[in-house]
């Protein structure tokens, strides 16, 4: 059927073949290729529709009512669920506890990502071994992660309770203790995510045409110049793709929360995202939920285009 | 500056074919010295020692009369000109011509002078604020020339700097580059496999096979004395034709179609190569004592080259004026042979060269 339509549709672009009949052919023709978009559109549409774009504006529209407990739509309260959000000292807290995990785990994963890269480069022997096991936290779970971090944070028989002991540091209850928790999941989630990044950044790295490195070399330029002048401008649009995932990820993080501190002690760990599933799921109340999901979305889809704004320009071609 | 090296040897680690072995070669001041080789014969991997790319696995190499094995790429005051060009894509042409002068912790008006003179020279002046990837092949092949330019170094090592340009721009590059080298007086080492770039530009040529030096001689000794049959193959289009010779009492017989006089009394084994150049072969079309005949023939505009069988397997190869009417299955007689080079058959050096024509009378005669 393709194959017949050819012939038509470059008739219609010929503009000898104006004549009634070409017309004619070329709206059967239309009618024809608008079935095809509909069929192969169709199902992903359906599909988007069903568990992503009812949603959404299913949460928007809750997010102006109260709601009883089973999520219907009780009574209109306009934007005062917004107001008493933004009055909340809780939701405050955890605004400013999600943008320091946030900014933390963003930097740390690639600070640490690089260097794991950089060192993997390096002509050393096995070092193809720590290749694998740097890229190995890329095949284990959150849950596998959080209970092998659990045992790690444990006061008596975790692995940093017994470092301090050894130094005699005064010791730390990680996870149990509100200055730390923060700092534990944000360890605990750069070390998930330094697997994947890792591998991106290698792969890029080694990418990069070893012909460059050899004329700085000749041209008298050290290693530590080589590295800032020529191979973080070559990687940059890696480094961009890899900080907007890492960002948008730690935005959304919810596992290792609700496996490690279930968002205490004392709210430290009640990132937004959990909040908004404390706030649906156990506390019943839909309407504050769905509000404080539009302003999450609001805020990451704000501070994306804010990256692509002032890194765009500065990512070399 | 002078550049000596003394039975430089390379073995890779884990390997132990060694991939050079004692290079031995002094590289005068000035000179435009060309590398040349077939592909994976070790001439890049040379010319990244002198570099100090790649480490030296033994022998010596000295620069102005100091021994450099050891000494880092940037301390050895030489420039480089890669085969990717390897310009950064960030920087425009001024930057990437720039670069490395910066890290020497020049002086800016110093470094902007130099650029400015070493684009001048390239005649890039106006293109100075562009990006590498706004430029043609060959535009980005004189940004490289530049950036060597610019760095005041004497010596300056290419490889294969213009394998990656078009036929004609490669001939129009090879005249420049050699202008320029004259003019700043600058050593060039200069590596390709390609004999008409070694040919045109080389003062001085190292051929390189089989991990050894082949000879080490001007463009007209290389092709008027190869030192053995691989150089003489090397150099010349269409190739120069090594056919097998019994030899006997008196004569040098290939094929029985070809009789040669021996002309030197070294050649006693009972088989020798024969190389004779195409040009160098006179022949006559028509069947009347012929002895070769016709299997191809490709017309060159001022030039035929013509393809034949001899009696028995081999073939030469000859090039005749284009006016000549033939043909494939045509039957030629090689009427004479202008020179010729005799080498042994197992070592393929050279045993003896054979000036002055040989004759129809001499050359003849055995039927076809």
């Amino acid at each position: 059927m393709m194959l017949e339509s050819l012939p038509q549709n470059s008739n219609s672009n010929d503009p000898s073949a104006q004549s009634a009949p070409a017309q004619l052919l070329t709206t059967a023709q239309w009618r024809k290729d608008n079935l095809y978009v509909a069929l192969f559109l169709g199902p992903s549409l359906l599909i988007l529709s069903v568990f992503v774009f009812w949603p959404m504006i299913k949460t928007l529209y809750l997010s102006l009512f109260l709601t009883d407990n089973l999520g219907h739509a009780s009574e209109f309260v306009g934007i005062s669920n917004y107001v008493n959000l933004f009055k909340n000292p809780a939701y405050l807290s955890s605004l400013g506890a999600t943008l320091i995990y946030v900014v933390a785990v963003s930097i740390l994963t690639i600070v640490l990502g690089m260097l794991l890269a950089v060192t993997a480069q390096q002509r050393l022997q096995g070092i193809r071994f720590f290749r694998t096991i740097f890229s190995s936290t890329m095949g284990i779970s959150v849950s596998v992660a959080a209970i092998f971090w659990l045992f790690a944070f444990n006061p008596s028989v975790g692995v940093f309770a017994q470092i301090s002991q050894a130094l005699h540091l005064p010791e730390i209850n990680w996870l149990a203790d509100p200055h730390f928790a923060l700092l534990a999941i944000v360890m605990t989630t750069v070390w998930m995510n330094l697997g994947f990044t890792f591998l991106i950044l290698f792969g890029a790295l080694q990418q990069l045409p070893a012909s460059l490195f050899e004329a700085a070399e000749i041209a008298g330029v050290g290693k530590t110049k080589q590295f800032f002048k020529i191979s973080l401008p070559l990687i940059s649009p890696t480094l961009f793709f890899v900080l907007v995932v890492t960002l948008i990820d730690a935005f959304k993080s919810f596992g290792l929360i609700d496996l490690m501190t279930v968002g205490g002690p004392n709210n430290a760990t009640n990132l937004l995202v959990y909040r908004v599933y404390q706030d649906a799921f156990l506390n019943g109340n839909y309407g504050l939920a769905s509000t404080e999901s539009v302003v999450l979305t609001v805020i990451i889809a704000v501070i994306t285009l804010i990256q692509f704004k002032l890194l765009g320009k500065r990512v070399n071609y | 500056m002078t550049i000596t090296l003394e039975q430089l040897s390379k073995t890779y680690e884990g390997s132990h074919q060694p991939v050079l072995k004692d290079i031995s070669v002094q590289i005068n001041e000035g000179e435009f010295f060309v590398i040349v080789g077939p592909s994976g014969c070790g001439k890049s991997t040379l010319l990244r020692m002198i570099a100090g790319l790649t480490g030296i696995s033994s022998g010596k190499l000295m620069i102005n009369g100091e021994v450099a094995n050891q000494m880092p790429p940037k301390d050895r005051a030489l420039s480089m000109v890669f085969q990717s060009y390897a310009l950064f894509p960030f920087m425009n042409v001024a930057e990437n011509v720039g670069f490395g002068l910066k890290s020497r912790k020049l002086p800016k008006d110093e470094i902007n002078h130099r650029v400015n003179e070493a684009l001048a020279m390239v005649n890039l002046s106006e293109l100075r604020d562009r990006k590498p990837k706004e430029l043609s092949g060959g535009q980005r092949q004189r940004v490289a020339l530049a950036r060597a330019i610019a760095s005041e170094a004497k010596i300056c090592l290419m490889d294969e700097p213009l394998s990656n340009l078009d036929a004609q721009l490669r001939a129009k590059m090879r005249i420049e580059l050699k202008q320029l080298q004259r003019n700043l007086g600058l050593t060039v080492i200069y590596v390709t496999h390609d004999q008409v770039e070694a040919m045109t530009m080389a003062d001085r040529v190292m051929v390189l096979n089989d991990q050894k030096v082949q000879q080490v001689d001007t463009p007209e000794n290389l092709y008027q004395h190869p030192h053995n049959s691989f150089v003489a193959q090397f150099f010349g289009t269409p190739q120069i034709n090594l056919l097998t010779a019994n030899v006997t009492q008196c004569e040098l017989i290939i094929d029985s179609a070809l009789h040669l006089p021996i002309t030197s009394s070294r050649i006693n084994n009972s088989k020798v190569l024969i190389g004779i150049r195409p040009a160098d072969v006179r022949i006559r079309v028509g069947s009347q004592g012929a002895n070769a005949r016709v299997a191809a023939v490709s017309y060159l505009g001022d030039q035929l080259v013509i393809t034949a069988d001899l009696n028995d397997s081999q073939t030469i190869r000859i090039v005749a004026g284009s006016q000549m009417q033939v043909a494939p299955d045509d039957l030629i007689k090689i009427v004479g042979i202008k020179c010729f080079d005799v080498f042994d058959i197992n070592s393929k050096e050279l045993i003896s060269i054979q000036k002055g024509d040989v004759n129809d009378a001499r050359v003849a005669a055995a039927e076809f």
